[in-house]
């Protein structure tokens, strides 16, 4: 498929091979100069020749979307190189060619490889069961229904789950076991407790889409990735009322100043180091921060090495700094013109007496004035500094919504120019007490007195976010209260002095970093960027360490410029054509909403992990706060989250919500009447009150594109004792009494093998294969169509097929096709229609944004107020299900695209014209729809729907969102407006994407792509409560927290909750356990190729310094047990001086089923690197209903964060066995 | 003078990210198959370290590359004819498999054919070479990122050559990475001590290639060679080694070690050289005058005389013309920042290294850049982390100077272009202390950021 002739740099200089006759030893008899004899040679040049050369990618979990040609020889694939055939990113820049690293580079060797899922499995005592069942009844479905009825059998082949023994099924019989588990399911205990998990659609999007539009077709439940891996960053939605958005890689080259911070480049963003490397030859200053001598550091400038978790204390120690030296000591013209016009800092926000002093509590706003305007409680304030008088701009939320925001959702200040501080102004200042973590009792920590100016507006007194962010960093102003004397204060926050006690980073340098980062940023007008990753995103508390991140960049005017800002580079894959893709994917072409779920929130109450707290969520509440969380457990305040609407739940309730609409029906009412009334009644409750019912657990799960068990699922021996019912290794013990649930339902017993049906569907072995009941047998990434787009470039490209599936593997999309053929037939018989009953949360860049006001906790079960369906308390959604149509609906684009449009992010976008021509290209199915019936035709819908790959559509958005803002944007894509690209286009060449609505940056006449440029550049707001980017917050939960502005909180002490755990013997050393991304993996993909394994050392291994082998007495390759209350690992040792004391590495994602022996301490297999992890909610993840506070899927939620960990590590018998 | 012509390399190390993509790429396309499990024509080595095989640059034990005797004769280290011809069969200067590493595979199916048992299915190490069950204790690339450096890397010969101590302690941690394939010498060692006439540098481009009909397997090319990049197969029996890619650049294709290096640090040029010269400059007695020598070798191609002796040898106008718009040719000549790789083996070697620059840390003191101005953003060399000691002994045969040079001019380079880019100015006695015009600064820039396809091959 490649041409190349065509390929850049193939000039013909090197191309003329000459022939010689003559061969020579040179005089001294060195050297043998000779023509070559033009046999011997025949082997190499055999050897590369090939057949042709097929363009495709990998979906993997990384980010990367490299294109690569995979060669083909005699129909069988032998390698692949990197294609090196981008677009241009412009004269001045260094190209993206090649893409690419060794992980990527060894693919092919999947494909042969005696690890290959090859045909369909199920664990032979089940499978047994299964046909003696199906046999004798004659109705599958009736044998799943007795079967998993039946405790005795159920219970045999749960236990027997990771213990080898799979036998081999054919399609025909294993596609209606799970055809027949499904209906079973939704018949008995209702759609929602069928489950799908599947991350990252952007390495796969038609793959994704096949799984995602049969689940949601059937009312099944998806589970989010984003958040539950920890790499969503919550401190985003926070400040920003956005998921994320980053700089493209190629725009690190604009940057001069470079901080990588907890984000090692080289390995994990392996195919754009090179822009690093080479920005540094533009003159670009780059800067490590790791606590260990990571790969990264090699290339930096200045390397700084924070105790690992501190990192929030240097960058607030840095905040301190710019706000002294920037702000305090000297104004800069462009830092302070930025925060006035594009940060909340200048808005008022109302102070209340506590003791003897005030605290901060909310926004100011319009309704607070007595105006009576629409949405007035929305409306921020600022005060004029020319007149003194407050000022309601337009922008804030309050105009995003209703008919008299329309043409002024825009942050133009209309002449107004916001006083930044109060200082000065009134004469007046109050005492105020903010809360400090770094010392205190409990995690809540203690608080400090500050003062701030004040003023009176409106009958309420009031300061500034300005004059509380310098309270806060303790920017000495000659105010009321207790303040740094200078940087050398160790003893008050946020000094540099302050910051190396606890982080041991030099306070000098702490400074100097500051300094030159701020006055780069002066001299450059904004081109100074963090690069933050896993390695401070992935922390209990890493919203704060964000916040104060996102502080550095904002004070300094360098978010929405290009070479400036925060570059978040963990998980953030960005489905670049975004709106066709989720309309497809969530089948909103037929129905509306989809059963989304918070993916943390789920796995907390499926695994049982809500039993094993030993705090309560009031452990975690500053003194300052009301008491909310008192007595409460985090199950307790996930319970609240649900019933209030803000998080999704699913399951829902206590009861099958096919019967709800039944029981409605029956009854004559409404259906949200009528489930309003059975849960204010206690008739009925939310499955989350009550996880252990057997009622509310999921029975049905399906694992495709993922590895649950092998990877991502923190608290692993949870997941395998009650999710599962397999053997476990946690010795963890579970709550206490009085520690217990208020509010949810402690049932002695614990549930174990809650899941009826655990299906895998891989080319691989995982672990979650191994622990599945049906292994079904995917094609790889070079025997299928499919799309790929990231937010580390600016294209879009193709999958395609090298070779056919071998054996008897098939295509996700083509299995997820059959699923629903066999499912409808079974259906027919045994569901027909019937009416669903959804409750679904308040939901983001929608109106429900205005349904909490002031993010006010009301809790209707407590009395606090009405039960308002949609304002205090999810919506309640039917959904008509013709059960026996989804296989119809599976293939066929459903009416809702005409009939309603397709919205993202707000802005709904019509496109009869691309469904018309969809109708011509893909044609049409036997009902009239127009197809999906391949994964080609998906991708080509994809693409037509999405303004990022269809000009058309992105300019009809810019004039639509036009209408709301009352500025110019359409301009941006006009250029493009007649483009549309195909999939035959990303076949041929990664295609670089259109500016859209879709997202914040502009590729706009060839730019790098770098986020918010739009709502810098053109006025646009911010999606959050002042339509500006937000430091402070003011939900109720982040009041309890103390987390109203950017603080340092540490680690969790976990030693001080749960002990020191090493079991008193003194053998081990008691560590900080940490799981970064491997160098020699993606997650658990290529851990186990050959290839990598030769290059790294074979196995598991755990890195550790010499200080802490000393002391255990393990010598490098020694093997080691890692154990904690969680679980036992065992690897072997990697002893290296460039760890730092006390800390271990146990690279992300090793999987149990390559070279582990079994362990000492329990004789079984020894776990993954999650077995000793275990998940923990921060309960302001939870909030929703208000503002940027509101839910939306991989938007908000829980993280499933595992830094906080601890383990001990002790040197074992070096025998073996597996 | 007699003109050839020589297909080049130069890596850049301080753009290398230790990735290994090229070693993965090289091995899947030429090594992946029976007889050489345990070869890697191209491999990356974490330096500080021992290397692939062990101790390979420990010529004191292997006895590889050159040495000029009392009379100024060049002889292999190995020994003369006779010598070598006496060990033929009892060669005691070859790596064994431990030195390398035993390659292991898995038992990978049994993760699908395990019966019902009572412990997940676990897949462990089989050795490549018995099948039997074996433990992993090395690697080819065993101390990758400082692994197991403590124990390992003191026994790096680069570090006993060097005049201060390193320790190996968290705060004066160093690294970078060598990505190593065939040197494609110009006095190669392994041509000279193979007793069959198999190995040979190919006239047209100077590529070496082991003729595989010819080999006898005597094995003298693997301890010959210093940088121990010839190999057995022990399927075969027979020596293989890097070719350079040769199918590939014979068809305009730069290899695939160079296509696929994802940190572009890869630069392949046409050297034109006096093949006549080569025995002179191996041979001038000190090894620290060997870069130089070497450097004279090189004819330049601009000069019309060099250009016309080349029409003279048969060299075509094309590769003339390759020959100037070498990238090669340019940093090792022009802005002397590419360095050989053990000069002082004296095989002359052509495939030339940029040494990394390093990051400064102090954790105890906070030193690091002017503290009180802002503006001046970056460190002096002299406070770089890699001791220029270590980075002379690998690049420069122990002349610190010539190292401190090539990373002063990286260094000044940095500086200039962020004058450019904040303000557009022009430090006039930078450029004079880097001994180069702004435009020669910004040319080599541009060579060494953009890097553009068609630049870097």
């Amino acid at each position: 498929m490649t041409d190349i002739d065509a390929v850049p740099g193939m000039g013909p200089l090197l191309a003329a091979r000459k022939f010689f006759t003559r061969a020579e030893v040179s005089a001294d008899g060195r050297t043998l100069h000779r023509i070559d004899p033009g046999a011997w040679d025949r082997f190499y040049r055999d050897r590369w020749a090939h057949d042709k050369v097929v363009r495709s990618t990998h979906g993997v979990n990384c980010t990367g979307s490299c294109s690569w040609q995979v060669f083909v020889k005699d129909g069988l694939i032998t390698w692949e190189h990197q294609a090196t055939d981008y677009p241009s990113v412009g004269p001045e820049s260094p190209e993206y060619e090649p893409r690419g690293c060794p992980r990527g580079a060894s693919f092919s060797w999947y494909t042969y490889s005696p690890s290959r899922v090859r045909y369909p499995y199920v664990r032979g005592v089940l499978l047994e069961m299964w046909r003696e069942a199906r046999d004798r009844l004659g109705d599958p479905v009736l044998a799943w229904a007795e079967l998993t009825g039946d405790p005795e059998r159920a219970g045999a082949y749960k236990r027997a789950r990771g213990k080898g023994g799979f036998v081999r099924s054919s399609w025909e019989e294993v596609l209606e076991l799970l055809a027949a588990a499904h209906v079973h399911t939704i018949k008995r205990y209702g759609p929602d407790r069928v489950v799908g998990f599947s991350p990252i659609p952007a390495m796969s999007m038609a793959s994704f889409a096949a799984g995602t539009r049969f689940l949601s077709l059937i009312g099944g439940t998806l589970l989010s990735f984003y958040d539950w891996y920890a790499d969503l960053p919550i401190a985003s939605p926070q400040v920003w009322g956005d998921q994320t958005d980053v700089p493209e890689a190629a725009d690190w080259w604009n940057s001069r100043y470079l901080i990588m911070w907890g984000s090692n480049i080289p390995v994990t963003r392996t195919p754009d180091a090179h822009f690093m490397t080479e920005a540094r030859y533009r003159g670009t200053k780059v800067v490590a921060v790791s606590p260990d001598y990571a790969d990264n550091v090699k290339f930096a400038d200045d390397w700084l090495a924070p105790h690992p978790g501190t990192d929030g204390a240097v960058a607030m120690a840095m905040g301190h700094v710019i706000l002294t030296e920037f702000f305090r000591d000297r104004e800069v013209p462009y830092f302070t013109d930025y925060v006035r016009k594009y940060t909340d800092l200048p808005f008022l926000v109302t102070l209340e007496p506590r003791g003897d002093a005030y605290v901060p509590r909310r926004f100011l706003t319009a309704a607070e004035l007595g105006q009576r305007s629409e949405n007035a409680a929305f409306k921020t304030v600022f005060l004029d500094e020319a007149t003194g008088a407050p000022v309601v701009p337009d922008g804030s939320l309050g105009f995003r919504w209703g008919r008299e925001g329309e043409g002024r959702w825009n942050l133009g200040l209309g002449g107004a120019r916001p006083a930044l501080t109060l200082l000065g102004r009134s004469g007046r200042a109050v005492a105020v007490d903010l809360p400090r973590f770094d010392e205190g009792a409990t995690e809540g920590g203690s608080v400090m007195r500050r003062g701030v100016p004040v003023t009176e507006v409106g009958g309420r007194l009031v300061t500034t976010v300005f004059d509380l962010l310098l309270a806060q960093y303790g920017v000495a102003r000659g105010l009321p209260g207790e303040w740094p004397e200078g940087y050398g204060d160790a003893a008050r926050p946020y000094t540099p002095a302050w910051a190396e006690e606890i982080t041991s980073v030099p306070a000098a340098t702490i400074a100097r970093i500051a300094r030159e980062f701020a006055r780069n940023a002066e001299v450059t007008r904004g081109r100074s960027m963090i690069a933050m990753g896993a390695g401070t995103n992935h922390w209990f508390h890493s919203d704060q360490i964000y916040r104060s991140f996102l502080t550095l960049v904002l004070l300094t005017g360098c978010q929405g410029v290009n070479g400036g800002g925060w570059g978040h580079y963990v998980g953030q894959e960005k489905v670049r054509p975004i709106t066709g893709f989720q309309h497809l994917a969530f089948a909103f072409d037929w129905q509306r909403p989809t059963r989304h779920m918070a993916g943390t929130a789920f796995w907390y109450l499926a695994t049982d992990q809500w039993r094993y707290e030993r705090v309560g969520a009031g452990e975690l509440a500053s003194p300052l706060g009301e008491g909310l969380f008192a007595g409460r457990s985090f199950a307790d305040c996930n319970a609240q989250a649900a019933r209030l609407g803000w998080l999704p739940s699913h399951p829902a309730f206590d009861r099958n919500p096919l019967v709800l609409a039944d029981e409605a029906a029956a009854k004559g009412v409404p259906v949200a009447e009528h489930v309003v009334a059975e849960l204010t009644s206690g008739r009925m409750r939310f499955a989350a009150e009550d996880p252990g019912d057997p009622a509310n657990h999921p029975r049905v799960l399906t694992v495709w594109r993922a590895n649950l068990l092998g990877s991502s699922g923190k608290g692993n021996e949870y997941f395998l004792r009650h999710l599962l019912g397999a053997d476990a290794e946690t010795r963890n013990e579970e709550t206490p009494e009085g520690l217990r649930p208020a509010e949810v339902t402690w049932r002695e017993r614990p549930a174990e093998g809650k899941l009826d049906l655990l299906t895998a569907i891989d080319f691989r072995m995982t672990s979650t294969a191994l622990f599945s009941d049906v292994v079904l047998p995917a094609a790889t990434w070079y025997e299928k169509h499919d799309l790929s787009s990231t937010d580390m470039h600016p294209f879009v490209h193709a999958f395609n097929p090298a070779i056919a599936p071998p054996w008897q593997t098939r295509a996700d999309y083509d299995i997820f096709m059959e699923l629903a053929e066999r499912f409808s037939e079974l259906a027919a018989r045994h569901l027909g229609t019937r009416t669903d009953v959804l409750a679904v949360p308040l939901t983001h860049d929608t109106p429900d944004e205005l349904a909490q006001p002031g993010g006010r906790v009301r809790d209707w079960k407590r009395g606090e107020c009405e039960a308002v369906p949609g304002v205090t308390m999810p919506k309640i959604v039917t959904i008509e299900r013709d059960y026996a149509a989804v296989a119809e609906r599976m293939r066929g684009i459903g009416p809702l695209l005409s009939d309603l449009g397709l919205t993202t992010k707000g802005v709904t976008y019509r496109a009869e014209p691309e469904l018309e021509h969809l109708r011509g290209r893909n044609g049409v199915t036997p009902e009239g729809r127009i197809s999906l019936a391949t994964a080609d035709r998906m991708c080509e819908a994809i693409l037509a729907l999405s303004g990022t790959t269809n000009g058309r559509l992105a300019t009809q958005g810019f004039e639509t969102l036009e209408r709301r803002t009352g500025t110019v944007l359409a301009d941006l894509a006009a250029e493009h407006e007649g483009r549309r690209i195909s999939f035959a286009d990303t076949q041929a060449r990664p295609q670089p994407v259109i500016t859209s609505p879709e997202w914040s940056g502009s590729e706009t006449g060839g730019r790098r792509y770098s986020a918010f440029v739009i709502n810098v550049e053109r006025d646009k707001p911010w999606h959050t409560l002042t339509g500006r980017q937000q430091f402070f917050l003011d939900h109720d939960w982040i009041i309890e927290l103390g987390e109203q502005l950017p603080a340092y909180r540490p680690p969790l002490n976990l030693r001080r909750h749960y002990g020191e755990q090493d079991g008193g013997d003194g053998a081990g050393v008691v560590v900080r356990y940490l799981t970064p991304h491997s160098k020699w993996s993606i997650h658990s993909e290529y851990q186990d190729n050959a290839h990598m394994l030769a290059l790294s050392r074979g196995g598991p291994t755990i890195w550790m310094s010499v200080e802490d082998a000393r002391a255990i007495g393990a010598a490098d390759n020694d093997w080691i047990e890692a154990s904690n209350r969680n679980g036992v690992v065992v690897a072997r040792a990697v002893v290296s001086h460039r760890m730092p004391a006390g800390t271990v590495y146990m690279y992300h994602a090793k999987d149990r089923n390559l070279n582990v022996p079994l362990t000492e301490r329990s004789g079984r297999r020894g776990g993954v690197h999650n077995s000793l992890t275990r998940l923990l909610l921060k309960p302001s993840h939870l909030i929703g209903g208000y503002a940027q506070f509101t839910y939306a899927f991989n938007y908000y939620g829980p993280t499933g964060n595992q830094r906080d960990e601890i383990t001990v590590i002790r040197r074992r018998g070096q025998e073996v066995s597996y | 003078m007699r003109v050839l012509a020589q297909v080049a390399m130069v890596m850049n190390l301080d753009k290398c990210i230790g990735c290994h993509t090229c070693s993965v790429t090289c091995k899947q396309t030429w090594t992946n198959r029976d007889g050489v499990e345990y070869v890697w024509f191209n491999n990356v080595e974490t330096k500080p370290g021992v290397g692939y095989p062990r101790r390979h640059e420990d010529q004191e034990r292997w006895r590889g590359g050159w040495q000029v005797d009392r009379r100024g004769r060049l002889k292999l280290r190995s020994g003369g004819r006779v010598k070598r011809l006496l060990g033929l069969f009892a060669n005691p200067d070859l790596p064994d498999l431990d030195d390398y590493y035993e390659p292991a595979t898995y038992d990978y199916d049994t993760l699908v054919t395990a019966p019902a048992g009572p412990h997940v299915p676990v897949i462990r190490p089989k050795s490549a070479i018995t099948g039997e069950d074996m433990a992993i204790t090395w690697g080819p690339n065993w101390e990758d990122d400082l692994g197991g450096a403590p124990e390992h890397a003191p026994a790096d010969p680069n570090l006993a050559a060097m005049a201060e101590k390193v320790r190996m302690e968290f705060d004066k941690t160093f690294m970078f990475h060598l990505p190593r394939i065939c040197e494609h010498c110009l006095n190669p060692a392994c041509v000279a001590a193979c007793p069959s006439g198999a190995l040979y540098k190919r006239e047209e481009d100077g590529i070496v290639l082991v003729d595989q009909d010819r080999c006898r397997g005597w094995r003298m090319c693997v301890s010959a060679c210093p940088y121990k990049k010839v190999y057995v197969n022990h399927r075969t029996g027979k020596a293989e080694k890097c070719t350079f890619c040769f199918p590939r650049i014979e068809a305009g294709q730069p290899t695939v070690c160079a296509e696929t290096c994802v940190g572009r640090l890869r630069y392949i040029g046409l050297v034109l050289y006096d093949a006549d010269a080569v025995l002179g400059a191996a041979r001038v007695a000190g090894p620290r005058d060997l870069l130089e020598a070497q450097r004279r070798v090189f004819l330049d191609p601009d000069d019309p005389k060099v250009a016309a002796a080349a029409r003279a040898a048969g060299i075509a106008e094309d590769w003339i013309e390759a020959a100037r718009r070498s990238p090669v040719y340019r940093l090792a000549m022009r802005y002397r920042v590419a360095l050989p790789l053990h000069p002082e083996y004296r095989t002359m070697p052509m495939v030339w290294y940029i040494p990394p620059l390093s990051p400064v840390l102090d954790a105890v003191t906070g030193m690091g850049a002017d503290a009180d101005d802002p503006d001046n953003v970056f460190h002096a060399i002299t406070d770089l982390r890699i001791p220029l000691g270590y980075l002379a002994s690998l690049l420069a045969a122990g002349d610190t100077e010539v190292v401190a040079g090539a990373l002063m001019r990286l260094s000044a380079m940095r500086a200039h272009m962020r004058a450019r880019a904040i303000d557009g100015s022009v430090d006039e006695d930078l450029l004079a202390a880097a001994g180069m015009t702004a435009e020669e600064m910004e040319e080599m820039y541009r060579l060494l950021a953009i890097a553009r396809y068609d630049e870097r091959y």
